[in-house]
C-alpha cells in the first residue's frame, strides 16, 4: 500500500489494517458483481420490454421456485462467509496480547488526556508511543461519551462515564496520525481530535527521556503562548477578543472584573485564573455555560504560571 | 374481448367525489374520511419534508469549506439534530402508512373506510399537538443532542429535550392508531371475496409495518417518560453520576429505533409492489416470497438492535450473536430486489415518472442495502461506525429507498387521489434531478466516511474539502429537482388533465373506482374477477387466477 491509501481506504499503519481491508474489498468486489447483474438485469429488461404500441402482449411465468430457493441461498451462504471473516478479524482486535504497554486516555469535553506510562504529566491530544509495539489503552471519559478513533490503525472504542473501555493496537509505521472522537459529544464535539505520533524504539527512548517542560532560559509567557495550543485552551477560548466560542476571551480579561454566574463578580489575578484551571465550575462566568473540563494533572505548576504570564500579555 | 376493455378502463363518473361532496375548511378539520385524512397527512408529512429537507440543504452548506461557513457549531449542532428529528419522526414514519396507506389500503380491500374512522382522525390531530411541541422545543432553545439522545450528554442539556421527548412521546401514539387501525381494518373489514392472499402487496407491508408500530412505539414511549424522569427527578437510570447506566438507554432507544427502520421501509417496498407491476403490465415474480418476506423482515427487525452498539462496551458474544441475525434479516430485503427485478421480466414496462421513480429506488436502495453489508462484518464496522460511510448507507436506505417509493407512489396514486393528471415531462426532469442530485450527494459521503471522515462534525480537516465540497453540490441539484416536483404537481391541482378512472390501466381493484372516489369508495362494489396483479387475464387473455 501507498502512503495516501487507495481510494476508498486510508494508510494502513497497524497490524491488523491488512486483514480487515481485504475483507472491507471482498465485500466491496461482491457487491460490485451482485449490483451490476441486477441493475443489468434491470437497464436490460428496461430497454428490450419497453412498452411500444402493436406489441401484444404475451404471457410469462411469475413464479419459479428452484429460481427463488436459489437467490435465497446462494446470498445467504456468501453472507455468512462475510459473518466468520469479520467475527475474527474482531476478536483479534479484541484479544489484546500480554506483553502491551499500558496507555490510559481520558475523553473529556473536548480533549483527549492521554497517559504514558512512566510519564508523569500527562499529554493533551498527542500520543507518542513505539512502532512495532502493542499498546493496549484504558479508555474511560470525564463528562458524556466519547469514542476514539484512528483511521490509519482501524480501531475505534467507545468511551464511558463509568467503566473502562480496552482497545489495543500495534502501529507498524513511524509518523504522525490523525485520531478523532467519533461519539457525538457536544458543541465542539468536531475539535476533539489530535495525533498518534510514532517513533521508532530509539526515538521513543529519547522523548521519554527528555525533560518535556520549560528550559530554564525560556520566558514564561512565550512558553505560556506555546501551552495555550498544545493543551488545547484555544479550542474554547480565543485571543481576540472574539466571543463566538464556547468560553470567555483573554483578550483584556487580566485585571478586569468579571461578572460570575451567581450573580457575583471577581478580580481576575493570578488565584482565580489558576483555580479556574484547577476547578472551572467553581466560579463560572455570566453568560457561559459550566464545561469547562478540570485541568488537574494536565498542567505542572510552572505550566499554570506560564500560562497566567501569557495572558497578562493579551491586553 | 369486450368484458377485458371494460376490466382495463372502466368509464365511472366522478362527478360527486369526495373532495366536493362537502365543502369548506371545516368539512376537512371534522372529517372521518380515510381518503380527507390520508390528503391532509400528505400534506403536512410533505411540508414536513420540505422543511427537513431546507435544514439539509443548511446542513451541506456549513460543510462547504472547512471551519465556519455560515453558521457556528452550536447552531449547526441543531439544525442537524432538527433535520434527523423531523425527518425521521414527523415525515418518514408517517410519509407512505399514514398518507398513502390511509387513501389506497380500504379502498384496494373493498372497505368503504378504515375501521375507526374517528380514531383515525384523532391520530392526525395527535401528529399535528407533537409536531406543535417540536417547534416549542425549537423556541425555547433548541436541542443539540443528535436525533438519538444519547445519555448523559442529553440529561446534561437544557429544558428544551424536554418538549422535544413530549413531542416524541404524542407522535409514537399518532403511529400506535395508525397501526391498531390498519390491522383491524384489514383483519375485519376486508371484503370476504378477497383472500389474505389476493390482497396487493402493499396491504402485506402496511401488515407487517402496523405490527411494528403497535409493538415497538410503546418502547420509545417508555424511553423518552425515563429519560424526563431522569432529568426531572434525578432518579439514576442512565446518568451515571447517579449510578445510572448510560449504555441502558442505548438498549432501550434502539430496541424501537431498529424496528423503527423498518416502520420506515416495508410500506415503501409495498408502495415498489404495486409500482412496478402497474407500469410494467406484469403479474408480481414470486408474490408469496415477497408477502412472507415483509412478514419476516418485521419479525427479524427486532432482533437486530444490538448492531448499532458494537463499540458501546457490548460483550464479544452478543457482538456475535448481532451480526449473524443482522445477515440473516438481509435475505429478505435482498429476496424483494430480485422479485421486482424478475418483474420486469417480458413486461410492457411504461417509463412513467412513477415508475422513473420506482428504478430509482431499485437502483439506490440496492445500494443502500449492499453497504449495510460492510456495517454488519465486524471488524470492518469497527473502522466504518459512526463515520460518514454510515451516514451515507442510511440515506441510500431512507431516502433513496423509502422517499424515492413515496415518490413513486405519489405520481402513480396522484390520479386517483387528486382526479388530475400531474405534467408528465416536466415530472420526468425533476425526476432526473433527483437521482442525479441525490448520488452525487451521497457516494462522495461513502468515501468521505471510509477515508475516516466522523460523523456529527461541524469541521473538519483539508484532506476531506473536496469531497464535501463535491457533496454540497449534489444537494444543489437534489433540491432543484425536489422543488421542480413540488411546484409541478400544486400546478397540477387546478390546471392538470381530468383523470379517467384507470389512467395506468392497472389491475388494482382502486381502478374501478372514479377518480377521485366518491365518498364511500365505490358507488356499488364492482364484481372481483382477477387479483391485483393479473395482467394475464387483463391484457393476455388467459383466465383469471387466484393465489
Amino acid at each position: 500500500m501507498n502512503g495516501a491509501g487507495t481510494l476508498q481506504l486510508p494508510p494502513q499503519a497497524s497490524t491488523v489494517a491488512a486483514d480487515i481491508d481485504a475483507l472491507y474489498y471482498f465485500i466491496f468486489w461482491g457487491c460490485a458483481i451482485a449490483f451490476i447483474l441486477v441493475m443489468g438485469g434491470m437497464f436490460f429488461f428496461m430497454a428490450k420490454y419497453r412498452r411500444r404500441e402493436g406489441v401484444p402482449y404475451k404471457p410469462s411465468p411469475s413464479h419459479n421456485t428452484p429460481l427463488e430457493v436459489t437467490w435465497t441461498v446462494v446470498p445467504f451462504l456468501l453472507l455468512m462467509v462475510v459473518f466468520v471473516w469479520g467475527f475474527k478479524g474482531y476478536m483479534d482486535l479484541h484479544i489484546t496480547p500480554a506483553n502491551a504497554m499500558e496507555y490510559s486516555v481520558r475523553g473529556k469535553q473536548w480533549l483527549w488526556q492521554v497517559n504514558t506510562p512512566g510519564v508523569s504529566t500527562a499529554s493533551v491530544n498527542e500520543m507518542v508511543v513505539p512502532v512495532n509495539t502493542p499498546i493496549k489503552v484504558l479508555l474511560q471519559s470525564d463528562d458524556v461519551i466519547h469514542s476514539f478513533f484512528v483511521p490509519d490503525f482501524r480501531v475505534k472504542m467507545d468511551a464511558y462515564p463509568n467503566q473502562y473501555t480496552t482497545m489495543w493496537f500495534e502501529a507498524t509505521k513511524t509518523g504522525e496520525f490523525d485520531m478523532y472522537c467519533t461519539e457525538y459529544c457536544g458543541t465542539e464535539h468536531s475539535q476533539m481530535f489530535g495525533k498518534v505520533i510514532v517513533k521508532t524504539q530509539a526515538e521513543f527512548e529519547e522523548w521519554m527521556g527528555q525533560n518535556t517542560g520549560r528550559q530554564e532560559d525560556q520566558d514564561p509567557a512565550e512558553y505560556g503562548e506555546g501551552l495555550f495550543v498544545s493543551k488545547t485552551c484555544a479550542t474554547c477560548h480565543s485571543i481576540d477578543g472574539s466571543t463566538a466560542l464556547t468560553g470567555p476571551s483573554f483578550k483584556g480579561l487580566w485585571g478586569s472584573q468579571e461578572s460570575l454566574a451567581d450573580g457575583s463578580s471577581v478580580l481576575v489575578d493570578e488565584n482565580y485564573l489558576r483555580e479556574s484551571m484547577l476547578e472551572p465550575n467553581a466560579k463560572v462566568v455570566a453568560g457561559y455555560e459550566g464545561v469547562m473540563p478540570t485541568f488537574t494533572g494536565l498542567l505542572t505548576d510552572d505550566d499554570i504560571f506560564c500560562l497566567i504570564e501569557y495572558i497578562k500579555t493579551l491586553q | 374481448m369486450a368484458t377485458q376493455v371494460e376490466d382495463i378502463n372502466p368509464d365511472i363518473p366522478s362527478d360527486v367525489n369526495y373532495l366536493n361532496v362537502t365543502k369548506g375548511l371545516k368539512s376537512w378539520l371534522t372529517t372521518h374520511d380515510h381518503k380527507r385524512i390520508g390528503v391532509m397527512y400528505l400534506y403536512s408529512v410533505m411540508a414536513a419534508f420540505l422543511v427537513g429537507g431546507m435544514l439539509a440543504l443548511a446542513i451541506r452548506l456549513e460543510l462547504l469549506s472547512p471551519g465556519q461557513t455560515v453558521m457556528s457549531s452550536e447552531t449547526y449542532n441543531q439544525v442537524f439534530t432538527l433535520h434527523g428529528i423531523i425527518m425521521i419522526f414527523l415525515f418518514i414514519i408517517p410519509s407512505i402508512p399514514a398518507a398513502l396507506g390511509n387513501f389506497i389500503m380500504p379502498l384496494v380491500i373493498g372497505a368503504k373506510d378504515v375501521a375507526f374512522p374517528k380514531l383515525n382522525l384523532a391520530s392526525y390531530y395527535i401528529w399535528v399537538v407533537g409536531a406543535i411541541f417540536t417547534i416549542v422545543a425549537i423556541i425555547t432553545g433548541g436541542v443539540d443532542t443528535g436525533w438519538t439522545f444519547y445519555t448523559p450528554q442529553s440529561i446534561r442539556q437544557s429544558g428544551s429535550v424536554i418538549w422535544m421527548g413530549l413531542g416524541i412521546f404524542i407522535l409514537g401514539f399518532s403511529s400506535i392508531f395508525t397501526g391498531l387501525n390498519f390491522l383491524v381494518t384489514m383483519h375485519k373489514l376486508r371484503d370476504p371475496k378477497i383472500g389474505w392472499f389476493d390482497m396487493p402487496l402493499f396491504c402485506w407491508a402496511i401488515y407487517g409495518t402496523a405490527l411494528i408500530q403497535i409493538l415497538a412505539t410503546p418502547v420509545l414511549a417508555i424511553t423518552v417518560l425515563l429519560l424526563a424522569a431522569e432529568k426531572i427527578f434525578q432518579v439514576g437510570i442512565f446518568n451515571p453520576a447517579l449510578g445510572g447506566d448510560p449504555v441502558l438507554f442505548q438498549h432501550f432507544f434502539w430496541f424501537y429505533s431498529h424496528p423503527a427502520v423498518y416502520i420506515m421501509i416495508l410500506p415503501g417496498m409495498g408502495v415498489i409492489s404495486e409500482t412496478i407491476t402497474a407500469f410494467s403490465h406484469k403479474p408480481i415474480f414470486g408474490y408469496r416470497f415477497v408477502a412472507f418476506s415483509s412478514i419476516a423482515i418485521a419479525v427479524l427487525g427486532f432482533l437486530v438492535w444490538g448492531h448499532h452498539m458494537f463499540l458501546s462496551a457490548e460483550s464479544e458474544f452478543s457482538t456475535m450473536i448481532f451480526s449473524f441475525l443482522t445477515f440473516f434479516v438481509a435475505i429478505p430485503s435482498a429476496i424483494k430486489i430480485f422479485n421486482w427485478t424478475a418483474t420486469l421480466y417480458k413486461g410492457s414496462i411504461a417509463l412513467t415518472t412513477g415508475m422513473l421513480y420506482t428504478l430509482a429506488f431499485l437502483f439506490l436502495f440496492s445500494i443502500g442495502g449492499l453497504t449495510g453489508i460492510f456495517l454488519g462484518a465486524l471488524s470492518v464496522d469497527v473502522h466504518l461506525h459512526d463515520t460518514y460511510f454510515v451516514v451515507a448507507h442510511f440515506h441510500y436506505v431512507m431516502m433513496g429507498g423509502t422517499v424515492m417509493a413515496f415518490l413513486a407512489g405519489i405520481y402513480y396514486w396522484w390520479p386517483k387521489i387528486t382526479g388530475r393528471m400531474y405534467p408528465e415531462n416536466i415530472s420526468r426532469f425533476a425526476c432526473l434531478l433527483v437521482f442525479i442530485g441525490f448520488n452525487v450527494t451521497f457516494l462522495t459521503q461513502f468515501v468521505v466516511g471510509s477515508k475516516g471522515m466522523p460523523r456529527r462534525y461541524y469541521d473538519y480537516l483539508e484532506q476531506f474539502a473536496p469531497l464535501n465540497q463535491f457533496s454540497t453540490f449534489g444537494s444543489w441539484i437534489l433540491g432543484a429537482g425536489i422543488l421542480i416536483a413540488t411546484v409541478s404537481l400544486l400546478w397540477s391541482l387546478k390546471n392538470g388533465q381530468k383523470a379517467t378512472a384507470n389512467p395506468w390501466g392497472a389491475a388494482g381493484l382502486e381502478w374501478k373506482t372514479g377518480s377521485p372516489p366518491p365518498l364511500e369508495n365505490f358507488h356499488e362494489l364492482p364484481e372481483i374477477k382477477h387479483g391485483p396483479y393479473d395482467y394475464d387475464y387483463l391484457y393476455g387473455g388467459q383466465k383469471p387466477t387466484r393465489h
